[in-house]
């Protein structure tokens, strides 16, 4: 596999070499901040016209089809229109919350999109208490939906915001419950790490029947946290209008719309991390030809690949399954997915302590 | 100055200015919103001092959790436009005696105080070893205070569905 540090490690030699090594590493920071920025808006617009383009094929539409070829300039069209409508202030509303509350959410969401390993030797914040940092930082987002909600003066978009908090915060015990669950399998937090570990087999595999369990919960528990598929009711437009951000229009509006997108991608690249390989390639232990064929596909392409396929298994959950009220919702979480993995946690235990993973 | 000089500094500042902000403003809510900030901070310069675990427990529990907790309950018991009132003069004298004498104490203790030399070793605290000292039984290790405080959270969560419930 080509370790991307190299890279890395010349461009900071290059540096260093020219300036004091403060500076040197400002001056990187600044580089690999604008170079999240431009790979954070890169997907969101990947994922709008892919939501666009699968939802059409399951209503056996076309999708955007005029703007450029298969419509693919269609998103770019509709991101500039996004950038020159007007900002409309509301009388009567807390104009600095109200402000705020996109970039909250935006910066939860960029915050957890910078964990994501996305080639060997290219994770910018590797810790080695990894992925909880990454669920801490996308637990923020909810304080920015709350605040927007409130903020904005408005009945519906209070409601709304109540039902996504309650449903965040809600959901978010059953995401925790299952990706410990892989830890426990693990015994490592890193991101990075974790990846190395699944070198002889995807965990989904090493981990057999409670890796499987996880993963559907992880699945259910992750598309309810980015309030989506059957769980987007807090925008439910024949109730709610648009739940918390039904008074923002132009590019505040736009953040909250980016950043639902990228969150369903990270909700996916973390599903495709610890329990598909990240990265790693499909090792077969035992067929070593089979292995070094699949080590000439960069990691970047497995990376991608597996993070798009599980986004494709969403998208499908959500224009397949009508919506859930709002009772059901918390009755799913709190009755069946909360038990279910804390018993999926003591079995995953039971099978470590004994060994009977592979 | 150091590039560490210079982060601490903003990170310092901006503490400060958000914990200022905090008490001074007359809505509830922007208050909840700057103690968030500070918050923020406070991960900011755990993470500098290269405790990573401390910094993501902090945003997850404190940003994420109690101000959260805080932004709800705010939300559920006040309207939009709830104003506090001013300050009357006394209650103001007396808020501010009482910082500079905070102030005075706190300042006295830290310059007196003989700190101990730092055997502080580079690098992140593998989570393994705090994971042993949290759970351990031997000297210097914490399973005993883990345990009574799940209890009391046990009991804080009883009290509250015992309050809670319809009858």
């Amino acid at each position: 596999m080509f370790d991307f540090s190299i890279v890395t490690q010349w461009v900071h030699s290059l540096l260093i070499s020219w300036m004091p090594e403060g500076l040197a590493v400002f001056i990187e920071c600044l580089a690999i901040g604008v170079c999240i920025m431009l790979a954070y808006a890169m997907i969101a617009i990947l994922m709008i016209f892919m939501e666009r383009k699968v939802c059409a094929a399951f209503q056996c539409r076309l999708g955007p089809m005029r703007v450029g070829p298969q419509g693919t300039i269609q998103v770019f069209a509709d991101v500039f229109k996004m950038l020159i409508k007007e900002i409309i202030t509301i009388r009567h509303a807390d104009k600095f919350l109200y402000n705020l509350a996109p970039y909250i959410v935006i910066l939860a969401s960029i915050m957890a999109f910078s964990c994501l390993p996305f080639n060997k030797g290219m994770e910018v914040l590797d810790f080695n208490v990894g992925i909880f940092f990454l669920m801490a930082a996308s637990s923020i987002g909810v304080v920015g939906i709350l605040l927007a909600g409130w903020s904005s003066n408005n009945k519906y978009s209070l409601i709304g915001a109540m039902r996504s908090g309650a449903q965040m915060i809600s959901y978010e015990l059953s995401v925790g419950l299952s990706i410990l669950t892989i830890v426990v399998l693990t015994d490592t937090m890193q991101l990075s790490e974790i990846v190395e570990r699944q070198a002889d087999g995807w965990f989904l595999f090493k981990g057999h029947i409670p890796a499987c369990i996880a993963f559907i919960i992880y699945l259910i528990a992750g598309n309810a946290e980015v309030n989506r598929g059957p769980f987007d009711l807090p925008e439910a437009e024949s109730e709610l209008t648009a739940g918390y951000h039904t008074e923002y229009s132009g590019m505040h509006f736009g953040l909250f719309y980016v950043a639902e997108f990228v969150n369903l991608f990270i909700i996916a690249a973390v599903a495709a991390t610890i329990f598909l390989g990240g990265w790693m390639p499909l090792h077969i232990p035992g067929l070593d030809g089979f292995n070094a064929v699949m080590d000439f596909i960069p990691g970047v392409i497995w990376f991608f690949g597996k993070s798009f396929f599980v986004v494709w298994l969403l998208m499908w959950i959500k224009w397949t399954f009508p919506r859930l009220r709002i009772d059901q919702i918390l009755t799913l979480e709190w009755k069946y997915l909360v038990p279910i993995g804390l018993c999926n946690l003591l079995l995953m235990v039971i099978i470590v302590v004994f060994k009977l993973h592979f | 100055m150091t590039l560490q000089l210079i982060v601490f500094i903003v990170l310092a500042l901006f503490i400060a200015v958000c914990s200022v902000l905090a008490v001074t403003t007359s809505r509830i809510l922007r208050a909840a919103t700057y103690l968030l900030f500070v918050l923020f901070g406070t991960a900011g310069i755990y993470f500098q001092l290269n405790y990573s675990f401390l910094g993501a427990v902090q945003l997850l529990i404190y940003a994420g959790g109690i101000t959260v907790l805080y932004v709800f309950s705010i939300l559920l018991t006040s309207s939009q436009g709830d104003k506090a009132e001013k300050l009357k003069n006394g209650k103001m004298i007396a808020g501010a005696v009482s910082t500079l004498a905070g102030l005075v104490i706190c300042l006295f203790v830290m310059l007196k105080n003989q700190f101990l030399p730092s055997h502080f070793v580079h690098g992140e605290l593998d989570v393994r070893t705090i994971g042993h000292t949290l759970m351990g039984m031997e000297k210097y290790q914490y399973v005993l205070p883990f345990e009574v405080i799940s209890i009391l959270l046990l009991a804080c969560i009883v009290g509250g569905i015992l309050i809670a419930r319809k009858r």
